[in-house]
């Protein structure tokens, strides 16, 4: 049963994400991420990662991207807008980027590979989340929020020139 | 497979299955018509009263109307995304009743991050409305749809902001476990609802659902008199009934949580033979929902809408400061006692 949901859910992630790729409208490639982005929340309740699961749901699928939706339709971009001429030397930039992904999540699965069993047995609850967050990776979890507020300036800044 | 059909907690569920959506189902076939003549005669005129004894047949000659209808394709529209919007709009409106408590023993199922589940498919229901506007093909819905996502993105930090005071003083996340901290009564009359502990998180929590749910005074995605109908201009038949029964389901919902969150859930007193003591729960439940959709009928037939700008400005200058206000106090205060 879990295995069918696995392959179920792997299968509508991995056909969304090709789908984001392939479309030519860019509201379509949107309404994909979002299936990619609920299909991944599957992924989580299977691994037992019930509050990880729900709160993929509600930021990203409920909330940025109702946001690229918005923005989408209001911009009402034509279809087929072909950017890639302008952009041709990302072409090159990306295969070695690509590979070097690639390299990375095959070095991870290879060592994950040896501890799977313990990693299914991990507690997915809000109150182990919150306490490994401000405790062992209290650092890391500063220097985001830090990030994140850099990032809203800048969009403050971008949007209203003379302040 | 036959272990299956005969095990009885297998057998249980489905049974709590087919009367909380069977329930549901007849619910918003009725609610249709609460509306209805609730509005009439807040506008004193008599309403839908042909059909029937007080018009008590109305909903089954409007679903039989709703079957008939011709099925129209507007030309341009994407055929698939047209079909499956109001699908998409229905289905999360309907999951969120999986998790929701209706008495101690009628429940489909329990996680220990039931909230956080309505939450997250409520947000998914504003994609039903999005996708429907932009596959119609037609000016009307798109703005409407447009309108719909900001509207959606403004209130829902504030509605998701607003719980956060309860669930600190209720220290969980599980619907049930929330119903089950306000059992009991202060000074031996007043019952421990977190209305009294929250009142400033209730009010904002009224406010924003009412803006989730698109109904007025924020019901600026289907307003009448400028986008003819809003985002179901184009749809006719079942499928204008599926996005009205989604609409419904959104406001029963928000209500349950209303109930659940502030007003003890199916707590209540309880007395008389042991059938009664199981099912005053939910009696309690349905009868403190039932206040909750009337209140927001009543307000659809009183109140006017308010312009565009006017509700980004309330949004998000007003009820978001005032939220994060309450969550701040509320953790002080938590923390100290």
């Amino acid at each position: 049963m879990i295995e069918a949901l696995f392959f179920l859910f792997a299968a509508m992630a991995v056909g969304a994400a090709i789908n984001v790729l392939v479309q030519k409208h860019v509201l379509y490639s949107a309404l994909s991420l979002i299936v990619l982005l609920v299909s991944m929340s599957g992924l989580f309740i299977l691994l037992n990662a019930d509050f990880l699961a729900v709160i993929n749901v509600i930021v990203y699928a409920g909330a940025i991207m109702v946001l690229f939706v918005f923005v989408i339709m209001l911009l009402n971009l034509p279809e087929d807008e072909d950017g890639a001429d302008r952009m041709r030397w990302l072409k090159f930039l990306g295969i070695p980027m690509g590979l070097f992904l690639l390299f990375m999540i095959l070095a991870t699965l290879w060592n994950a590979g040896a501890d799977a069993g313990v990693q299914a047995q991990m507690p997915g609850s809000p109150e182990a989340i919150g306490r490994s967050l401000f405790t062992d990776y209290l650092l890391p979890f500063e220097v985001t929020s830090l990030l994140i507020l850099i990032a809203l300036m800048g969009a403050v800044v971008f949007a209203k020139k003379e302040l | 497979m036959i272990d299956y059909l005969t095990n009885r907690d297998f057998l249980l569920m489905v049974l709590r299955l087919v009367i909380v959506f069977g329930g549901l189902m007849g619910a918003f076939a009725y609610l249709s018509l609460v509306e209805r003549r609730v509005m009439a005669f807040v506008q004193m005129r008599p309403g839908p009263n042909r059909v029937g004894p007080f018009g008590l047949l109305q909903p089954i000659a409007d679903g039989l109307k709703f079957l008939f209808k011709e099925q129209i394709r507007p030309t341009g529209a994407n055929a698939w995304l047209y079909l499956a919007a109001p699908l998409i709009s229905l289905v999360p409106a309907l999951l969120s009743f999986s998790v929701i408590p209706f008495g101690p023993a009628l429940q489909v199922t329990d996680l220990n991050v039931a909230l956080l589940v309505v939450f997250a498919v409520g947000s998914l229901s504003v994609y039903g409305i999005v996708i429907g506007g932009w596959a119609s093909n037609s000016k009307y819905p798109l703005i409407a749809s447009m309108r719909s996502s900001a509207q959606m993105i403004s209130y829902e930090l504030s509605l998701t902001l607003s719980v956060v005071g309860v669930l600190m003083i209720g220290n969980t996340l599980s619907l049930v476990k929330l119903v089950q901290s306000q059992e009991g009564l202060w000074l031996g009359f007043i019952p421990r609802w977190n209305i009294f502990l929250q009142p400033v998180a209730f009010v904002i929590y009224i406010i924003a659902a009412t803006a989730e749910t698109n109904r007025l005074p924020f019901d600026l995605a289907e307003s009448e008199q400028e986008l003819v109908s809003g985002w179901h201009t184009e749809y006719s038949g079942m499928k204008f009934a599926i996005y009205m029964l989604a609409e419904y389901a959104n406001l029963i919902a928000v209500s349950c949580i209303a109930t659940i969150l502030f007003f003890g859930g199916w707590n209540g007193p309880s007395f008389g033979p042991d059938w009664m003591v199981m099912i005053l729960p939910t009696i309690w439940f349905v009868m403190k929902i039932s206040v909750f959709v009337f209140f927001y009928v009543l307000m659809r037939s009183t109140v006017p809408r308010v312009r565009y700008d006017q509700l980004m400005r309330f949004g998000w200058k007003l009820m978001l400061p005032v939220a994060l206000a309450n969550i701040l106090i509320t953790s002080l205060l938590v923390a100290l006692s």
